[in-house]
């Protein structure tokens, strides 16, 4: 699985990351969290507000940080 | 370090102790008058503008649907509409200063198209509310107004410029694919309309009362009347606030407001007392003099001659200023003779530009296209520091 964190390096997106890192954990799932921090790959992915969240290419949130319950249930709807 | 270095660091910092002209006046008067500015705000402003303005910003970020604005930026939204949403949408899409270019690179690639977004990119730093609120107080609210309307009014008609300049490009240059607001759906609030506008009242009431200015005297005006009981307004306003957030909010909906409006804090205050510090140590407050002479600053942006609201455009298209920083480097340069024109046209053409996102806004558009926009808006804040240094006097 493929979790990608859309942001130019601004606090919020430290936030998402970590509320990502700890939903990976929490499931023991095999994850990879990609940072993309470049203008160009955030808006070919159609995302203007930042934080947004990418799993396996689909955006699932952008311009606000969502909490570890809810990125764990977006893990598990992928994953069925 | 090598030991090369520290000799000369060593050696460097003996020297410049050894010289520091500490009696001489034109030394210390711009100390002086750096920390007078940073006492200066720490009483004036913050408690009643600062705290207040980055609680407004909080609450927009968390309790405003931003995708909703979002939404007439796409690129099947009809085009007056779209320049509209644009020029205005910068007062709750951009509080955070880095929010401001993927709005852009997103409208101009998957949105509206080039015009929109290049109004969006103009408008925006000038109109969010943080900007709004301590330009508005520190500066006069004169020229907090003048800042909003000339940014929304002439963020239209540069995005228009550059939208019939490179008409050609635009007509060929499909828009591909479609802006993503995520599938997650914000919990629908328990409060009504009604009830999110009465908050942001009550928290903008208190803003507006608590600093409302000392009328002239024998002034017997509502003006007046209002300043006499303005601290019973303002404390009618706070218990509003409190009684709202005790009704009509739940726990886990302040705990994310509060954190929003902290990034805020954390991300924007170091720099402006940094700013302030500096425009004290440089300009002085209003009436001293801080490293550089008044009388420089008189001649070159004083009155409202063209070349000083052309050199003010140019000076401010220039140089960076970090979010809210330009507002204590103006109240230092007002204060040093500039004219309000051409401290307009740097307000403007100040904060919607800056060699870093020169080279940002390059690597989205191109080099053409921003060599004009550049040239665009140096010509339109002369313009508008010129209008508006008319209507003042």
């Amino acid at each position: 699985m493929k979790i990608e964190i859309l942001g130019m390096g601004c606090p919020k997106c430290k936030k998402l990351t970590q509320n990502a890192q700890q939903a990976v954990a929490e499931l023991g799932i095999e994850a990879e969290i990609i940072k993309v921090e470049e203008l160009d790959k955030i808006t070919e992915y159609g995302v203007m507000m930042t934080p947004a969240l990418v799993i396996d290419g689909e955006v699932k949130v952008a311009g606000k940080i969502p909490s570890k319950q809810e990125i764990m249930t977006w893990i598990k709807e992928k994953n069925n | 370090m090598n030991n090369k270095l520290k000799v000369f660091i060593i050696l460097g910092g003996f020297l410049f102790f050894y010289f520091l002209p500490l009696e001489s006046i034109s030394f210390r008067n711009p100390l002086f008058e750096a920390l007078a500015m940073l006492n200066m705000y720490a009483r004036e402003h913050v408690i009643f503008s600062l705290i207040p303005a980055f609680l407004i910003a909080g609450a927009i970020y968390q309790f405003l649907d931003q995708n909703a604005v979002l939404k007439y930026l796409g690129a099947k939204t009809h085009k007056v509409l779209a320049y509209f949403v644009a020029s205005i949408s910068g007062s709750v899409l951009t509080v955070c200063s880095c929010t401001v270019l993927p709005l852009f690179s997103g409208i101009y690639k998957k949105g509206a198209g080039l015009g929109p977004a290049i109004a969006f990119l103009y408008s925006g730093p000038a109109i969010n509310v943080l900007a709004i609120i301590l330009t508005a107080r520190v500066l006069g609210w004169q020229l907090g107004l003048a800042r909003a309307i000339g940014a929304i009014i002439f963020s239209v008609i540069i995005g228009l410029c550059m939208h019939f300049i490179f008409l050609s490009e635009e007509k060929e240059r499909q828009s591909n694919g479609e802006l993503q607001f995520g599938v997650s759906k914000s919990e629908p609030d328990s409060r009504t309309g009604i009830q999110n506008l009465l908050y942001f009242i009550s928290m903008i009431g208190f803003m507006v009362f608590a600093n409302w200015a000392r009328p002239q005297a024998r002034d017997q005006s509502l003006w007046a009347f209002i300043f006499q009981y303005k601290w019973y307004l303002a404390i009618a306003f706070v218990l509003l606030f409190i009684y709202i957030l005790f009704n009509w909010f739940q726990k886990k909906e302040i705990t994310p407001w509060l954190e929003s409006s902290w990034s805020f804090t954390q991300q924007i205050l170091p720099l402006l007392f940094l700013g302030i510090f500096f425009a004290g140590l440089l300009l002085g407050r209003p009436g001293e003099e801080g490293f550089i002479p008044s009388r420089f600053i008189a001649t070159l942006v004083g009155g409202n001659s063209l070349s000083a609201n052309f050199f003010a455009s140019i000076v401010g298209a220039f140089m960076y200023f970090a979010t809210l920083t330009e507002i204590p480097i103006l109240q230092g340069l007002i204060g040093s003779g500039m004219g309000q024109g051409p401290a307009l046209a740097l307000l403007l053409a100040g904060p919607a530009l800056s060699l870093p996102n020169m080279l940002v806004i390059r690597s989205v558009v191109g080099t053409k296209k921003t060599l004009v926009y550049i040239t665009l808006v140096v010509i339109m804040a002369t313009i508008s520091g010129m209008i508006y240094g008319n209507i003042i006097n």
